[in-house]
């Protein structure tokens, strides 16, 4: 396997944007469990410290140790942070791959391997940098159980040195990365400066890729998703997490417990955040179901197999209306499918989990500020629709580093939603008469609740996945079972009106339009930029939310031709779209991916160039 | 002030304590369990509203609407009722907790939860209704049925039952009983110290059902019970604020070595009187002998199993804090705008 195999196609290469100051990519080729991850992290994040538009993506096997894994950088000038899937620069440290690394290089492009290998120069159209890996660590007293990983810190040298990262900068990043502790700081430093120095002292420059400072990232904070949606729980009050590890949702737990100093017991200095790891799935959800009726604000995390193992909970926690928050980092599925690989194949699915009639509220962030945001607001729309809110979240957003934003403080209070405690349960009383855990009193088909514990002879009802009736008796009546479903239907229309609103960018006249979510956000932008160069003008619609908002259909209706972009395999958007707007939807096409990897503007570009002049073939010929 | 005879310490009879209607089959032992706790809860002034009744799915699990009308409940899904305890009772650590399984819920398909709690000492009453059958599904041999059982609709058992109280035990449970709904007076006794517990108590009740497993030859069955059972000790419970009565009881009416006091969390002290057989039920290996003894012998011992001084709760062991987290203030549930604020200069 080669990343060319990997990654498919070529797209915008440096020279055709003529500038390669700040516009290129470049691939780190080593293998799983060396420490490359620290290395690339550290490239990462001088670059950013450098002000430079810059995204890492770390295309990695399942695996612990051995496989082969490639990490792409890339950085942009003008802000495009979507994955490119052509590198201009390739670090070959993994000698099984790096025959095929190198055969994928374009003309003109920059090589870099460890002189060891004795290579040999087997192409003549790019430029080559041997340097000496073993040599330079040798110099060093290493421990050998670390010398793997150090020696990553070579290419980190020979990188500055060539395409001109500051030291300071690379000294800074070390230290964020190894959160200042000065020991393993100066260890992996020592050795990039000596790389530094002797690629200074034996390379002659020979390419015209470099790096120059910019103030792009100024006020800017580099995140992965995971680590913003544990932020956002802390700061929307979850109280339980469960969860049982699997890739790629476990970071958001280890976030989760990072972050709960935030929320310590200012009496008793103990923790208020509960976070269990389950014996399996089933058992995280049930545990945050239970949680989540006696009160809790809890949250569980998994992916694509958790889920398929989570689906009778769901369907419970929907009929009994329990507010839980379930994270599905979405990976490639169906079954273990690919573990380690990103996608967007779980949106049908979720969001009819569970068997029998149900529908779910699921919620799409595009990015690790959309993940805090969502972190937080989940809780309190499960709570004001007692039901369990998804959020969407993917490999791609969860475990990659994203430039972004600073994340915003709540912009309102706390929300419980429809709770009543035991001075709430009297006022209720003596307002209606009568208290019923499942009556629709408001007609919005959200019931008013009691929790456990509450201090009142009449607060107690029976919570139940079999059929009841509004008083929450045990019924089998089918009147009792439809109007109780109407309800719920009804609540979901409430739902509707509750959950974010889609992101529109339109202006009149305009008759195509692209529709998306998701992670595939910088790569549609990007794409439209370019169709747009050449002469197509596209709105943009990108969904945030399940249930679909009303103007979802009104954009899709002013449109001549949409274009839904996704990265699943059947296009599972574009038949939520079909089922909201069962007529007149044969001018909305899908433009799927799925292919495991993050979504690149050449895939939007070239699919919708082609389709768009197909069509206009077409209307030149009638 | 004279209490009322007909009210008990929080001034409720003990038809407050009662549920709904039983919609089992007449005769079934579970509604004599539900009967028990009823009696117990009255007895204890239990404060229903700090009560929570959960189940699995089953026969058994059916019967939390039956008792505790005032006590919030929830009828989860099938073998899974001790996650939703475990996410209960550590989000409100003032609730009292009593499960209602059957063999089916917890021997087949909720196993793995079964022994996951227990291993996380949730504090909980967990009672397994073991009839050695499927009810709800109309007679399918469940995994505690006897070996070489003969049953009408599904021939001839041939596989070993698990023995759910050797489960417990084994997975560090540092409470189990065993008992038989024909026995309500030690059905009592043992819910009540039980409730008692710091952490997860089991009680493996043999619970017989009318329909399906009645057959003498069946030792889930009420004759197989009436003629098999043998109590290991008579068990009283004393309540803290009884010390002298109790040292008068001791002196008296039993020799040295013949009463075993085990003192709980509460205060209260679960007193063990020797029957026929010496046994200690706080000797785990001793416990295991006499349940291995039971399965060879076809005995249905009863009793207190097995004690150990409970260790830390699973929300102890996470260093929770000892309010309930349902309960916290919203300003305790949101850190302050310059904790995010720092956090995000920090990052830049």
């Amino acid at each position: 396997m080669s990343i060319a195999e990997i990654q498919q196609g070529t797209e915008f290469l440096a020279e055709e944007r003529e500038s390669q100051v700040n516009d290129f990519a470049f691939m780190v080729a080593t293998k799983n469990g060396s420490g490359s991850q620290t290395s690339n992290s550290v490239l990462v994040r001088s670059l950013f410290h450098m002000g430079i538009p810059v995204n890492g993506k770390n295309l990695f096997p399942s695996n612990i140790k051995g496989l082969p894994t490639w990490y792409t950088i890339r950085v942009s000038s003008e802000g495009y942070i979507a994955r490119r899937d052509t590198t201009e620069i390739a670090i070959a440290m993994n000698e099984l791959t790096a025959a095929e690394d190198i055969a994928d290089l374009p003309e003109g492009g920059v090589v870099i391997l460890p002189q060891e290998w004795k290579w040999g120069r087997t192409r003549d159209d790019i430029i080559w940098y041997e340097i000496p890996v073993k040599e330079t660590i040798r110099q060093f007293k290493i421990p050998s159980a670390r010398r793997e990983q150090v020696g990553n810190m070579v290419y980190v040298g020979v990188v500055a040195w060539l395409f001109e990262i500051p030291l300071d900068q690379v000294h800074r990043a070390l230290s964020d990365q190894f959160r200042g502790k000065a020991g393993a700081v100066n260890m992996n430093f020592e050795i990039i400066e000596a790389a530094w120095e002797w690629a200074r002292d034996n390379l002659v420059k020979q390419d015209p890729y470099r790096f120059a400072p910019m103030n792009l990232t100024e006020g800017k904070i580099l995140i992965t998703g995971n680590e913003a949606a544990a932020l956002g729980a802390i700061f929307g009050g979850v109280t339980f997490a469960s969860w049982y590890p699997i890739t790629p949702s476990t970071s958001l737990i280890d976030a989760l417990l990072g972050y709960r100093h935030l929320r310590k017991d200012p009496e008793s200095e103990k923790d208020t955040v509960a976070v269990i790891q389950a014996e399996d799935e089933i058992a995280a959800i049930g545990m945050v179901v239970g949680a989540g009726w006696a009160g809790a604000r809890a949250l569980t995390s998994t992916s694509g197999p958790g889920i398929s193992l989570m689906s009778e909970f769901a369907g419970l926690a929907y009929i009994a209306e329990i507010p839980v928050v379930i994270w599905d980092i979405t990976r490639m599925g169906p079954s273990t499918g690919l573990p380690t690989r990103t996608s967007q194949g779980d949106i049908l699915f979720t969001s009819f989990l569970g068997h029998g009639d149900s529908q779910q509220v699921v919620l799409l962030p595009r990015d690790p500020d959309e993940c805090f945001e969502f972190g937080w607001k989940s809780f309190d729309l499960a709570d004001t629709l007692q039901t369990p809110v998804f959020v969407l979240s993917d490999l791609d957003i969860g475990m990659n580093n994203w430039m972004s934003e600073p994340f915003e403080y709540p912009d309102r209070p706390i929300n419980r939603g429809k709770t009543l405690d035991k001075i709430g349960l009297e006022e209720f009383f003596a307002e209606r008469g009568e208290w019923y855990r499942y009556r629709d009193y408001d007609k919005d088909g959200i019931a008013w609740r009691t929790l456990p514990g509450t201090d009142h002879p009449r607060a107690a009802y029976f919570t139940r996945g079999t059929g009841h009736n509004d008083k929450g008796e045990y019924s089998e009546r089918s009147d009792d079972w439809v109007e109780n479903m109407e309800r719920l239907r009804r609540k979901f229309e409430t739902a509707r009106t509750l959950v974010p609103a889609p992101e529109i960018e339109t202006s009149p006249g305009l008759r195509i339009g692209i529709v998306s979510y998701g992670s595939n956000d910088p790569a549609v932008q990007e794409a439209r930029d370019r169709l747009r160069a050449d002469g197509i003008d596209t709105s943009y619609l990108r969904i945030r939310a399940l249930p679909l908002k009303p103007e979802v259909i009104t954009f899709i209706e002013q449109h001549d031709r949409i274009y839904v972009v996704e990265n699943n395999f059947d296009g599972q958007m574009t038949s939520l779209i079909r089922i909201d707007m069962p007529q007149d939807n044969s001018h909305v096409k899908s433009l799927a991916l799925g292919d495991g990897l993050p979504m690149t503007p050449r895939f939007v570009y070239e699919n919708i160039l082609s389709m768009e002049q197909g069509h206009n073939a077409q209307e030149r010929t009638y | 002030m004279p209490r009322n005879a007909r009210t008990n310490a929080l001034g409720l009879s003990r038809n407050d304590y009662r549920g709904g209607k039983s919609t089992l089959c007449p005769g079934c032992g579970h509604d004599s369990i539900s009967n028990q706790i009823i009696r117990i809860a009255y007895e204890l002034g239990l404060e229903q509203h700090n009560v929570i009744k959960m189940s699995g799915i089953g026969c058994s699990s059916k019967t939390p609407a039956y008792f505790l009308g005032r006590a919030h409940a929830f009828n989860a899904i099938h073998g899974r009722m001790p996650s939703v305890v475990t996410g209960a009772t550590t989000v409100n650590n003032e609730l009292v907790a009593m499960g209602v399984s059957g063999d089916g819920d917890t021997g087949s398909i909720g196993l793995g939860q079964y022994k996951h709690l227990l291993r996380r000492n949730v504090p909980m009453v967990y009672i397994i209704e073991n009839n050695g059958v499927y009810g709800l599904t109309k007679g399918q041999f469940s995994a505690t049925a006897d070996e070489g059982q003969f049953l009408r609709y599904y021939g001839d058992n041939d596989l070993p039952p698990i023995d759910l109280a050797l489960e417990a035990i084994v997975s560090n449970c540092t409470f189990v009983g065993r008992s038989f709904s024909g026995d309500p007076g030690q059905v009592q006794a043992l819910l009540k110290a039980s409730i008692a517990h710091k952490g997860t108590a089991v009680l493996d009740i043999v619970s017989p059902c009318v329909t399906f497993n009645n057959a003498p030859d069946s030792t889930k069955s009420y004759p197989y019970g009436r003629e098999h059972e043998i109590p290991l000790h008579d068990i009283d419970l004393l309540a803290p604020d009884f010390v002298e009565e109790r040292e008068e009881i001791m002196i008296e009416d039993y020799e040295a070595g013949q009463i075993i006091d085990v003192p709980m969390h509460d205060g209260t002290v679960v007193r063990l009187k020797k029957t026929d057989r010496d046994y200690d039920p706080r000797q785990r290996v001793q416990a295991i002998q006499l349940l291995e003894e039971a399965r060879m012998d076809n005995l249905l011992l009863t009793g207190l199993l097995y004690y150990e001084e409970p260790r830390m709760t699973l929300a102890e062991s996470e260093n929770l804090s000892d309010r309930p987290l349902t309960q916290l203030p919203d300003d305790m549930l949101r850190p302050p705008r310059e904790a995010l604020d720092n956090l995000m200069q920090s990052m830049m």
